[in-house]
């Protein structure tokens, strides 16, 4: 505990059990505080335990949250409150106190092992707002079946006992005696060092935007949708339109549900940033839920598919899935009289239909569903918390941060990160998130680990001389395995084979109260090998691993067999040899599990200096946020001087003073006592997460050293030179950094305008580089509003193909068209022509609502330039980390985990990963930041496990590894003449292996006779 | 597997010796491989056995080696149709005797 009476105290809070929440606990637990997270409703996981898909990469949205879920709930450094909701806060930055209200549960969490007696008994049904009403549930409910904690609850206000005094079924029937109507609300005051909120949103509410919505089941919200697409959800995830329970043919996505709407009552002028990509991630699902081909139709003002690889994702979705696309203003939808079926009537740009018909640009297309694609908004209880703990909002209701400050509220000590801080999808969540963990992480720095609990595994057991016992857990995983695979059978038989003494299904095998099961299942049976068959070991087998430690079992004694993805999945038609397929795979696990081996791994102890690669705003921040909580930082940074890409930009497009923060940063770094080396290249990197050994190239030939535990690539991005419109023929042809210099070194050359053309995608959407560049549209509206504020009379017109003012940036294109400057679309197919005359630039291009082509001229063009990837082929090498088609560095999962890559100990932020404004690098970099130093407090950590091993007396130094292993690990030991390979640098692929002649090196957990066993059991009785 | 870097040319030949009509092994598509160049060598241990399958005369067609990426849910689904289809053309495994005679009974 910490006595400093002044000193900070190392716990935090953190309201709100989302995935922002959810993701900013975990960080902070794992770098050594102890964590309060509370949360309202009865169980964790907010809106993404409600999605099916998640877009771009389409995984089964509870599958990768799940695992973080129980991560978080079984965490020991984190106190869970459920029901409980914040009243007040007392205090300052470093010391709060914290008034928190539980609510009465109704339910002892230590007695219900939610086997769901009281809930098929209790006699009163409840709309399920998880279903988003869709489906009823009762009066005592878990929210979800894979809910942490898997412990019933009462709902206060149905309930009829609590109502009406009679009832108590619930109490009379459960087993485990864990109702209890005498539990009171409670308040608890708890001290905190710092305040994290991730409250979440709510969406917009549908039946005050859309007449028909409440009135005709068969026009639905987006998260509606989700809940139909699920296999948790109303219709178990048979996608049926809710009239009259048929396959729907046809279904029509609206856009801008309550966004980017001043107008209607409920709607909000920004744009909430994430409808087109879920828009365009249902279209494409829905069309695998559906037996027949599915008609799908996106009715939309501006498609804003602006982050990493969603592009493509559109892309993919128009091209190949033949999802349509129609760029509209829909503005009545109406039920077709004598069917179930919908009416949309809109208005279509202009163009070709109007030449014909100048007066009606008005269409028709009758549907059997339509989605609402609703926006998001901040829920007014969210108003009133923010009330209590003195933190300000915007006028959108979000909380009021700062470019340069994205996840500092109005308080200082209180953080916010998720939708409560503006409009945004699940990565930037999750870095969010992370960036807020870092901010509490720096002002609690000299409390870290003072409040902690450590872990107490018990002692492995010696199993070598003990004959295999094998359980064998089946997962119905709800209806994903059990719909297809009868789930019964494959453990029937499973219980046939040999070495297995338990075999057991379970509805959800990951949940926590499974967990608990197995484990006393292990105990109880004496199993000393667990074989799951469930899902996919990439996502689940930490988790079950953790499970085996906790019963004093090596972890690599488990086996998964992913009768799922592998099996139920894909043949889905097919129950009777999926079942046959299941009971192969069982089959196959199980011999593999006899022959498995504890392997051991060692600690390490890890170097606490981090290299930062590039020292701009991303690289600059990382650094600080390491130092600042106690970690020495080293920029290594190209150029002469710190700063990198920003120094070319004059301000925001808030117009903050970007040189100002810049310089304000640089001083800060140096007041960090933050070592840069400028003029700096990394030339080479040998060792290992935890120990890297770095050769800097300091310019002059002069090269120096440095070891460090973890690296952080800020290694940024640059604008295109465009090969287009002229670029580089002509001064008055521009990039848009081109012109905020000439803004800042020649205002008066500028002042003189009368007309600016600016166009936009200049090398971004296109077939070179099919990537939104994110920023230029911002870059666009800075300067359209920037040149009309020198000279109110300049004509400023953009040319765009989408205005991607994403969330609420939308405020700085509504001021820009309020201003006067004119956002004219073009097409992709069709470009603007420019021509450079003696006189003057002449640009013509065909206005797509006047139906016509203009000719114009202008004192300069504006390009809208990609933001390009660097040249980091060589970093990418040494680092051994991936990029992308386009040359951006690859995050370990583009979904959880945005700053990671897939080797520990390498982090990733700033524009290396993607373009993105300023803001955004400067959270992505705190969250870097955040990750490394979950890393780095570790202290210590282990190697070995899946590694390769020598045996001398086989190995006859041939080389023949030396030159195999793709990491240049294996090396002949010059005194015993044989190979040796450093397990803490072997990366575990077994290349080596497979190719010595000798058969002298084995591979901990892939020895030959454990992947031969596999196929003799997959061909058993073949022969 | 960790990576196809770890298929040894042993772990092919007994799947065929066991009575497998056919093996094929999956890896990364080429340069994206996890491990580097795991899949790069896999490649050619799948070549060295189709050399010895045809030393020993039985088609070396039986053994292949793909490259996808986890992405690729449709190719794999086409990877095995095609391969299936492939033996299906080539008939049972000689080391098969009773699937032999089925064959020959239908």
């Amino acid at each position: 505990m910490d006595t400093k009476k002044d000193g900070p105290l190392g716990s935090v809070m953190v309201v709100g059990g989302g995935i922002a929440g959810i993701q900013a606990a975990l960080d902070l637990a794992n770098t050594g505080y102890y964590v309060y997270m509370v949360e309202k409703s009865p169980a964790i996981g907010g809106v993404m335990s409600q999605l099916d898909k998640t877009f771009p990469t389409n995984d089964c949205a509870m599958c990768i949250i799940s695992p973080k879920l129980v991560e978080l709930g079984r965490h020991l450094n984190v106190k869970l409150l459920t029901v409980s909701e914040v009243e007040g806060i007392e205090g300052q930055a470093g010391r709060f106190t914290v008034t928190v209200k539980q609510r009465a549960r109704y339910v002892d969490m230590e007695k219900c092992i939610a086997c769901g007696l009281c809930a098929e008994k209790c006699p009163k049904k409840v709309d399920n707002e998880y279903n988003q009403g869709m489906s009823q549930r009762k009066a005592i409910y878990v929210k979800y079946p894979q809910a942490v904690p898997l412990k019933y609850s009462i709902d206060e206000a149905n309930c009829i006992y609590l109502e009406k005094g009679k009832c108590r079924a619930c109490e009379k029937l459960c087993p485990a005696g864990a109702v209890d109507f005498s539990q009171k609300d409670r308040t608890h005051n708890i001290e905190v060092g710092a305040v994290i909120l991730s409250p979440g949103f709510q969406t917009c509410d549908a039946k005050s935007l859309v007449e028909l919505y409440g009135h005709n089941p068969n026009v639905v919200t987006s998260l509606e949708f989700e809940r139909l697409l699920s296999a948790t959800g109303p219709t178990q995830g048979h996608l049926v339109r809710p009239s009259d329970h048929k396959e729907p043919k046809k279904i029509a996505w609206l856009q801008c549900v309550g966004s980017r709407d001043q107008h209607r009552k409920g709607a909000h002028s920004y744009c909430s940033g994430v409808c087109c990509m879920y828009a365009i991630k249902e279209a494409m699902v829905a069309k695998e839920h559906c037996q027949d081909p599915l008609d799908t139709a996106v009715f939309y003002m501006d498609m804003r598919t602006y982050g990493k690889d969603f592009e493509k994702y559109y892309n993919r979705a128009r091209d190949e899935q033949g999802v349509r696309f129609i760029r509209s203003r829909v503005y009545n939808v109406e039920a077709v009289s004598g069917s179930d079926d919908l009416l949309i009537q809109y208005a279509s740009e202009a163009g070709e239909q109007a030449e014909n018909h100048p007066e009606i640009i008005v269409h028709q297309e009758q549907f059997d569903m339509v989605v609402l694609s609703v926006g998001v908004e901040t829920q007014p209880e969210t108003v009133e918390l923010a009330k209590k703990l003195g933190v300000k909002l915007t006028e959108h209701n979000f909380a009021e941060t700062g470019p340069f400050t994205p996840v500092s509220t109005s308080r200082p000590g209180i953080y916010v990160c998720g939708l409560f801080q503006g409009p945004k999808d699940i990565p930037f969540s999750v870095m969010e998130a992370s960036a807020a963990a870092c901010a509490a992480e720096i002002d609690l720095a000299p409390a870290r680990g003072t409040q902690v609990k450590t872990r107490s595994v018990p002692p492995e057991q010696e199993i070598s001389d003990q004959e295999p016992r094998i359980g064998v857990f089946v997962c119905n995983c709800g209806i994903n395995i059990a719909s297809v695979v009868d789930v019964k059978a494959v453990m029937a038989y499973a219980a046939t084979l040999p070495n297995v003494v338990y075999s057991q299904e379970y509805l959800f095998t990951c949940s926590q109260d499974t967990q608990e099961k197995v484990k006393q299942t292990i105990l109880e049976h004496k199993l000393n090998r667990v074989v799951v068959a469930a899902c996919s070991p990439r996502t689940h087998e930490p988790l079950f691993q953790e499970t085996m430690k906790d019963c004093g079992l090596n972890k690599y004694l488990f086996e998964m067999a992913n009768i799922r993805d592998q099996d139920s999945w894909v043949h889905q038609k097919e129950p009777g040899p999926a079942t046959d397929k299941a009971k192969d795979l069982v089959r196959m696990a199980v011999a593999r599990a006899g022959l498995l081996k504890p392997l051991t791994e060692k600690p390490l102890v890890i170097n606490q200096r981090a290299l930062v690669v590039g020292g701009g705003v991303a690289g600059m921040n990382a650094a600080l946020g390491l130092a600042r909580q106690g970690f020495e930082a080293v920029i290594v940074e190209r150029e002469p001087r710190l700063g990198g890409m920003s120094r070319h930009v004059s301000q925001t497009l808030e117009g903050l003073d970007v040189q100002e923060y810049v310089d304000k940063l640089t001083q800060e770094v140096k007041d960090a006592g933050i070592e840069v080396l400028v003029g700096s290249r990394l030339a080479g990197l040998s060792g290992y997460k935890g120990n890297f050994l770095s050769t800097v190239d300091t310019g002059n030939g002069t090269h120096k050293e440095i070891t460090h535990g973890a690296v952080v690539v800020a290694t940024g991005a640059r604008e295109y030179k465009p090969r287009e419109f002229g670029y580089g023929e002509s001064d008055r042809v521009l990039t848009q950094l081109d012109l905020d210099r000439l803004i800042m070194e020649h205002p008066e050359r500028v002042s003189k305008w009368q007309r600016v053309i600016m166009i936009q995608c200049v090398g971004s959407r296109n077939k070179d580089n099919p990537n939104c560049s994110k920023i230029c549209c911002q870059g666009a509206v800075k300067h359209a509003l920037r040149l009309k504020k020198m000279n109110p009379e300049i004509d400023v017109i953009v040319l765009f193909r989408d205005m991607r003012m994403y969330g609420v940036l939308e405020d700085h294109y509504t001021l820009a068209r309020k201003e006067g400057v004119l956002f004219v679309r073009y097409d992709e197919k069709d470009q603007p022509e420019v021509t450079l005359g003696g006189s003057g630039i002449e640009i013509a291009f065909n206005d797509l609502v006047l139906g016509r082509r203009v000719s114009l001229g202008a004192d300069a063009i504006v390009l809208g330039a990609a933001t390009l990837a660097e040249d980091n082929e060589q970093l990418a090498t040494m680092l051994k980390v991936p990029r992308n088609a386009e040359g951006f560095f690859i995050e370990a999962h583009a979904k959880l985990r945005p700053v990671d890559f897939a080797s520990e100990g390498i982090y990733l932020c700033g524009t290396a990963h993607g373009p993105k404004p300023i803001s955004e690098s400067v959270a992505q970099a705190m969250a870097a930041a955040a990750r490394a130093a979950a890393f780095l407090s570790n202290k210590e950590m282990t190697v070995g496990g899946v590694v390769a091993q020598v045996e001398p007396s086989l190995c006859a130094a041939c080389l023949v590894c030396v030159r195999n292993c793709p990491y240049g690990v294996p090396r002949i030991d010059p005194e015993k003449g044989v190979s040796e390979i450093n397990e803490a640098l072997c990366q575990g692929c077994g290349t080596c292996v497979s190719e010595c002649p000798a058969k002298a090196i084995r591979l901990g957990h892939y020895q030959d006779d454990q992947i031969m066993i596999k196929v003799d059991a997959l061909l058993e009785g073949v022969v | 597997m960790p990576c196809t870097g770890r298929v040894a040319i042993i772990h092919l030949m007994k799947a065929l010796e066991k009575g497998a009509d056919g093996v094929f092994v999956a890896g990364c598509l080429e340069g994206d491989c996890h491990y580097q160049a795991g899949n790069l060598r896999a490649r050619k241990r799948v070549a060295y056995v189709q050399e010895l399958l045809k030393s020993i005369g039985m088609e070396p067609e039986r053994v292949a080696m793909y490259n996808l990426s986890a992405g690729q849910g449709p190719r794999f689904a086409e990877i095995c149709r095609e391969m299936t289809e492939r033996v299906r053309q080539l008939g049972p495994n000689p080391t098969r005797k009773n699937g032999e005679r089925k064959e020959k009974a239908a």
